[in-house]
């Protein structure tokens, strides 16, 4: 008989005014018991419309069948057929509208909790040795740009083909946004770390400190016999708003700041990276890497924390579970609320910004009720620094350098929907060809993209 | 690891190190940099590709002992591995088309950075003017190298110990005022320099190169925080730079933006020196 709790099993968490405080992951994971438990509350549907909601297919209630009886690493192998990364999506994707949307007991009740499942599964097996057999190899070979999620998932299917999969990473360590933006209490770095090293063991090959479009273009790898090329170079620049003040030191985009905090580790003394210890913060924007800015501008030790949002609650882009942690830590939501100028003193650093009500008028192409200025409704808040998070403009290195890799009006790669870019042997996916989206969307093109690749070098022969 | 082949001490504060980078060196253009991070706790510094050997596969880097990193930087010796070196960054130096003769000025250790530039351009055949200004005879850095690499070079210094008695700005307003005609102006070294040569060469429309150097983080085109004002606009110069027109910088926002992080960077010296510097 299935646990016909209406209610997922809670799951433990850190206790938010200690939280609000470290770095430590907020949510702690369930125990063996509490999974045994949340997984018999699956129906196992036969229809699987759970399947339908996850971009990268995992077999759901098939884990979950499994994980239901106790056999933890079956049901990881399951997952791991598709998904070289379950601890990270157990933990980041936004599951509620995705798997879990689709879950039949979320009809009344809540759903299944698939995401706190699958990160159950992957963090059991933890240091614990597979059996997976290492790939046979095919003897082609295959370069991935971009160590993020997209690249990740590419190569780890790719490696699982048989292919010799190299991947160039820009940074000095490989995990892209997993490791620069989504910081340690959300993602620890430890576990990105390891599934990376699970890549590696399916025989992936990272190269670090290369940015690709300076130090070899993407003909020149062509030139040293890989067969295709994959982008997955992530979003690129960050948007400012253009409005007065943004050059006032005490002004990061989210990029620098959480780069700062997560992959220079700038919390920490012993590190020497930089960062300004914030009393008063204003975050603008409403999305998972603005939730992440004040979360993290409070365990720097801020005193207030705002996150400024020009549309209201029910529009508000971030994953639920963010939006929820951040108002128990203290964040302040100021909604309906746009910044018009970011004001300094005479040494140039941010002493306030003054913003301005906003209401929802007409839904705009994005469906979404678009935001009215009130007229006369300026008010000042006092900060001392101000994160922009407000999205970002795709990196122009690769168009710039590669003849006939061409791109949108918005600077976005064009790809076709096996993610094949206009040049012949080049495919692409992720933020690099969507803008700023989720992790798991980018993880899902690199697989389609991986799957082309494999169609389009067999054709070859 | 990027093995250190060299590392010779130019003067009190100035070291050059010659890294083993075969990618880079072979990419590697004037005006490009790289990011260096020394050890797992160090931060991505900037440096400014001094020199390259595409057939050896190595790039030279100078560097002044100014603040932790590059304390950190200095306790490498030849023969030790830095922990990461990534470029060759920014874009390559764009010189004026068909120039017969440029000015290239550099202040102490960014002579190491305007060398390279004038090299390229006498190896055109262009009548190169170098001045190389220093605050003394002791510190004076790479002589030989600009000499070989320039029509005729100009030691500048503030006390009057070697060479022209003065500043840059001052020599070079006495070339232009005594009839040169210079088709553009390199100018590299601390901002304030950089400002000032502008401020000389505007009033004669010398089209003036500045190569800036702004807080910069992950160097690729990630984080916008090398962004400066040129013309009015924002320019990421990591990937849009380092080099600008000097007459559309606004050089005292960099000033400002360059300041940030003082007080930490002291606290950090402070605490690698134990108070002493």
């Amino acid at each position: 008989m299935p646990n016909m709790d209406p209610c997922k099993t809670p799951i433990p968490e850190q206790e938010p005014a200690v939280r609000a405080r470290n770095f430590d992951e907020v949510t702690l994971g369930y125990t063996r018991e509490q999974a045994v438990q949340e997984a018999q509350r699956c129906l196992n549907c036969k229809n699987r419309p759970c399947m339908t909601g996850c971009p990268v297919g995992v077999r759901i209630p098939e884990f979950i069948a499994q994980a239901a009886q106790g056999n933890f690493e079956e049901a990881y192998k399951i997952i791991t057929s598709t998904n070289s990364l379950p601890a990270v999506c157990g933990r980041v994707c936004p599951q509620e509208r995705q798997c879990e949307s689709k879950c039949v007991r979320g009809i009344k009740g809540e759903p299944v909790g698939i995401g706190r499942l699958e990160r159950f599964c992957a963090d059991y097996m933890r240091g614990k040795q597979t059996t997976s057999a290492v790939p046979k190899p095919n003897g082609h070979k295959v370069a991935v740009i971009g160590a993020g999620p997209a690249g990740l998932t590419a190569a780890g299917d790719l490696a699982k083909l048989g292919y010799d999969v190299t991947v160039y990473e820009a940074f000095h360590t490989a995990g892209g946004v997993l490791m620069y933006g989504i910081p340690e209490f959300r993602l620890p770095k430890a576990i990105v770390a390891e599934e990376i090293e699970g890549l590696k063991k399916l025989g992936v090959k990272i190269m670090t400190n290369m940015v690709i479009g300076r130090v070899l273009s993407v003909d020149e790898l062509f030139g040293m016999d890989y067969e295709a090329v994959f982008i997955g170079s992530g979003a690129g620049l960050p948007r400012f708003m253009n409005i007065d003040g943004e050059d006032l030191v005490g002004v990061y985009s989210a990029n620098e700041f959480l780069t700062r905090i997560n992959l220079m580790k700038a919390y920490d003394d012993d590190h020497y990276t930089p960062i300004i210890r914030p009393k008063r913060v204003a975050v603008v924007g409403g999305g998972n890497v603005a939730m992440d800015s004040a979360r993290s501008a409070m365990r720097l030790g801020a005193e207030k924390v705002y996150i400024i949002y020009r549309r209201s609650m029910d529009e508000l882009p971030a994953r639920k579970e963010e939006v929820h942690h951040a108002g128990e830590e203290g964040i302040e939501f100021m909604l309906l609320t746009n910044p018009t100028r970011i004001l300094g003193d005479d040494k140039g650093r941010v002493t306030g910004i003054e913003c301005v009500k906003m209401e929802l008028g007409e839904p705009d192409a994005s469906g979404r009720r678009s935001p009215v200025e009130v007229e006369g409704s300026e008010f000042t808040v006092d900060v001392d620094t101000v994160i922009m998070a407000i999205g970002t403009s795709p990196n122009p290195l690769l168009t710039m350098t590669t003849p006939g890799l061409e791109k949108s009006s918005r600077g976005t790669l064009i790809v076709d929907e096996n993610e094949c870019t206009t040049k012949e042997g080049v495919f692409a996916g992720g933020d690099a060809v969507t803008g700023s989206a989720t992790v798991i969307l980018a993880m899902g093109a690199g697989k389609k993209a991986a799957a082309a690749i494999d169609s389009y070098i067999k054709s070859k022969q | 690891m990027y093995k250190i082949l060299r590392k010779e001490k130019l003067n009190e504060q100035c070291v050059l190190i010659e890294i083993d980078a075969p990618y880079i060196a072979r990419k590697a253009e004037p005006g490009q940099f790289v990011i260096i991070r020394s050890d797992e706790l160090g931060e991505r510094v900037p440096f400014t590709i001094s020199d390259y050997d595409r057939e050896k596969g190595s790039i030279v880097v100078i560097y002044q002992i100014i603040g932790a990193s590059t304390m950190r930087l200095a306790e490498l010796e030849e023969g030790d591995s830095i922990l990461d070196v990534a470029g060759p960054l920014g874009a390559a130096t764009e010189y004026v088309e068909n120039a017969k003769r440029v000015a290239v000025v550099g202040g102490g250790v960014g002579c190491a950075i305007a060398y390279p530039q004038a090299k390229k351009l006498f190896n055109m055949g262009v009548q190169v003017d170098m001045i190389a200004g220093f605050r003394s005879k002791d510190i004076i850095i790479l002589e030989n190298e600009m000499r070989a690499a320039c029509t005729e070079l100009h030691i500048c210094t503030d006390d009057g110990s070697c060479g022209f008695k003065g500043f840059v700005t001052d020599k070079l307003r006495e070339l232009i005022e005594g009839g040169a005609q210079y088709d553009e102006v390199i100018a590299i070294g601390p901002v304030p320099m950089m400002k000032f040569v502008c401020a000389v060469t505007k009033p004669y429309g010398i089209k003036t190169l500045v190569s800036l150097n702004p807080i910069m983080l992950d160097g690729t085109g990630m984080c916008g925080c090398c962004r400066v004002k040129v013309g009015g606009k924002t320019k990421y110069a990591c990937v849009e730079g380092p080099d600008f027109d000097g007459h559309e910088v606004d050089f005292d926002e960099l000033m400002r933006r360059n300041s940030t992080y003082k007080e930490q960077e002291a606290d950090h010296v402070c605490r690698l020196t134990g108070g002493v510097r």
